[in-house]
């Protein structure tokens, strides 16, 4: 099932589709970027961006942080939400569940062909983001006398250094990215709609946002999902400040935890009646 | 052997039971009619037995083993139509099939497209092409679910209303293919609303009316004989008068006579020179045993 999920993923034109519609943001910043010649001010908009117009190597990180709060993890919630419920919806559930197909290993498929959908549309959005930041943006690296690149507290990174710690961020935007397929995935095995699914992670993906912007909702910001997702910012510092990454890990895979438990506890002894 | 047993099989959902103590028995080699009104039980019934839904209470053996807890080995052997066909409609019947077939365990790649082939062939959809399910008629998309069904070369076929959707050639074909696989040693449960279908396939009947099991019975046993002959005359007066004694009823130029043996009531009329349209032995339809059972349950 699980070799059937990813073959599906990677023949569908709109996975595809999707990834092109992610990537394209990024793409479009890049080329703003490299034609105005405008960048923001250090200390405002997204991470990075006001480094890239020197050193078009970080663009990858900057493209990173312009697609994960809010446009990656709306593609995530539509794939997770639609997986069970649009089976479901599409009344080729019972047929799976008849082939048969385990119910624990059909939810375990469907993550997978989740997950791979983010590592695709992550490593996507990263390599055309070093293939934009190498080609249009700047070149020189910002300290001039060292080669390498400079950590966002002004001391250097080796090219080595820099080329792990962007891999790490990959991996925790990744790991960001399977907190909120869990909580879709969840909401997919409760509704019978895919949309509705999409929309309830959606709403905590919104609700979480939200709050964080809000002072009265200090006691409730560590346990929000989407609190510490640019934590990943944090692992360019020199030396790199855990604080913040390591809650990040921890709170995502609480995340992961619960909601993955509650839809499997969910769906295993669902009566499927549609 | 027991194809398929339940025993005091219930379903509620909230207050509502939806099945109420049906105790199911499908033998090895039957062609069993499961019959019931829209809403009757039947479809979450067929759930249960393949372990889609779970019963409340009661017990559910599919095979010799108990289901669902046995879903794993005893699913590979049954192939089934739950609540009309269902394929995802950009791909083609075919890929539908082959993936379907790859989802599952034990699932060889060698031959893969040989088995998606015969199946398709056996329903009738041999000829089709690459288009899309989407574009699929109402029969083919029926079509190409039976032949999901009979991907695995099944023991048991679960059918709900295999001929939805079909034309009258159609439901033929469909009957015939049953009829063969049931001949080549296939048990088959057909869920239909087609009365004279199920008359036409099956041995053996369950009636399900508002969750109960009514009636389970060799379909030759209820569509038995009724002891009464039908004899249709121009001259019933006369032919009234020669079996007096034995005349039931007298409906226009048909008389409904009590006898069996209908040779020698034939020959008694017409040596008499009574003159004979037909004469034959009034069986029961299943319409008039599926009504009986349900309204005499209905008034219980």
């Amino acid at each position: 099932m699980i070799r059937v999920e990813l073959v599906s993923l990677l023949r569908s034109r709109r996975t595809w589709a999707t990834i092109a519609l992610v990537d394209a943001l990024p793409v479009i910043v890049a080329v703003l970027l490299a034609v105005t010649d405008l960048g923001p001010r250090p200390g405002t908009g997204p991470a990075f961006l006001s480094a890239v117009l020197t050193d078009g190597t970080l663009y990858p990180l900057a493209a990173l942080a312009i697609v994960l709060p809010l446009f990656l993890p709306i593609a995530v919630a539509v794939f997770a939400g639609e997986a069970i419920a649009g089976e479901a919806q599409q009344g080729t559930l019972r047929y799976l569940l008849l082939r048969p197909v385990g119910r624990t290993h059909l939810l375990i498929a469907k993550l997978v062909g989740v997950m791979a959908f983010v590592v695709l549309t992550v490593l996507v959005v990263a390599a055309t983001a070093y293939l934009l930041g190498i080609g249009l943006l700047g070149h020189q690296s910002v300290t001039a006398s060292a080669p390498g690149t400079a950590s966002v507290s002004g001391t250097s990174l080796s090219t080595p250094e820099l080329v792990a710690r962007t891999f790490a961020a990959l991996g925790y935007a990744m790991l960001c990215m399977l907190g909120v397929a869990s909580v879709a995935l969840f909401a997919s095995t409760l509704v019978r709609s895919p949309l509705a699914a999409a929309m309830g992670a959606l709403a905590l993906l919104v609700g979480s946002t939200l709050l964080l912007t809000l002072d009265a909702a200090d006691p409730l910001k560590p346990y929000l999902l989407t609190r510490y997702w640019l934590a990943f910012v944090d692992l360019f510092r020199d030396p790199i400040l855990w604080h913040d990454l390591v809650r990040g890990v921890l709170l995502q895979l609480g995340y992961v935890v619960v909601f993955l438990g509650a839809a499997w506890a969910n769906f295993a002894t669902k009566d499927i009646s549609d | 052997m027991k194809v398929i047993r339940t025993e005091g099989l219930t379903k509620r959902f909230g207050r509502i039971t939806a099945v109420d103590g049906v105790g199911l028995d499908v033998r090895e080699g039957d062609v069993f009619g499961f019959l019931g009104a829209n809403g009757s039980g039947k479809t979450t019934t067929v759930r249960m037995l393949l372990g889609l839904v779970l019963p409340t209470s009661g017990t559910v053996e599919v095979l010799g083993e108990p289901m669902p807890a046995r879903r794993a080995s005893v699913l590979p052997q049954v192939g089934a139509l739950v609540e009309g066909p269902a394929a995802p409609p950009h791909l083609s019947g075919r890929r539908h099939l082959a993936l379907l077939d790859a989802a599952g365990p034990g699932s060889r790649r060698t031959g893969r497209a040989g088995r998606v082939d015969d199946a398709l062939e056996q329903v009738g959809l041999g000829g089709v092409d690459r288009r899309p399910v989407r574009t699929y008629s109402l029969g083919m998309r029926q079509r190409l679910g039976l032949a999901a069904a009979l991907m695995r070369r099944p023991r048991l076929l679960v059918l709900d209303e295999p001929t939805n959707g079909l034309d009258p050639a159609g439901i033929q074909e469909i009957r015939r293919l049953l009829l063969d696989l049931n001949a080549a040693g296939t048990t088959v449960l057909v869920s239909s609303h087609l009365l004279s279908e199920i008359e036409r396939t099956c041995t053996r009947v369950g009636v399900l009316h508002a969750g109960r099991l009514v009636l389970q019975d060799d379909l030759a046993s209820v569509c038995g004989p009724t002891g009464l002959l039908v004899v249709d005359t121009p001259d019933p007066h006369l032919a009234a008068r020669l079996l007096v004694g034995r005349v039931e009823a007298v409906d226009g130029e048909r008389l409904l006579v009590r006898d069996q043996d209908a040779a020698s009531v034939n020959a008694a009329l017409v040596g008499a020179g009574v003159p004979v349209r037909s004469l034959h032995a009034q069986r029961r339809s299943l319409e008039d045993v599926v009504l009986d059972a349900t309204s005499r349950q209905a008034i219980a």
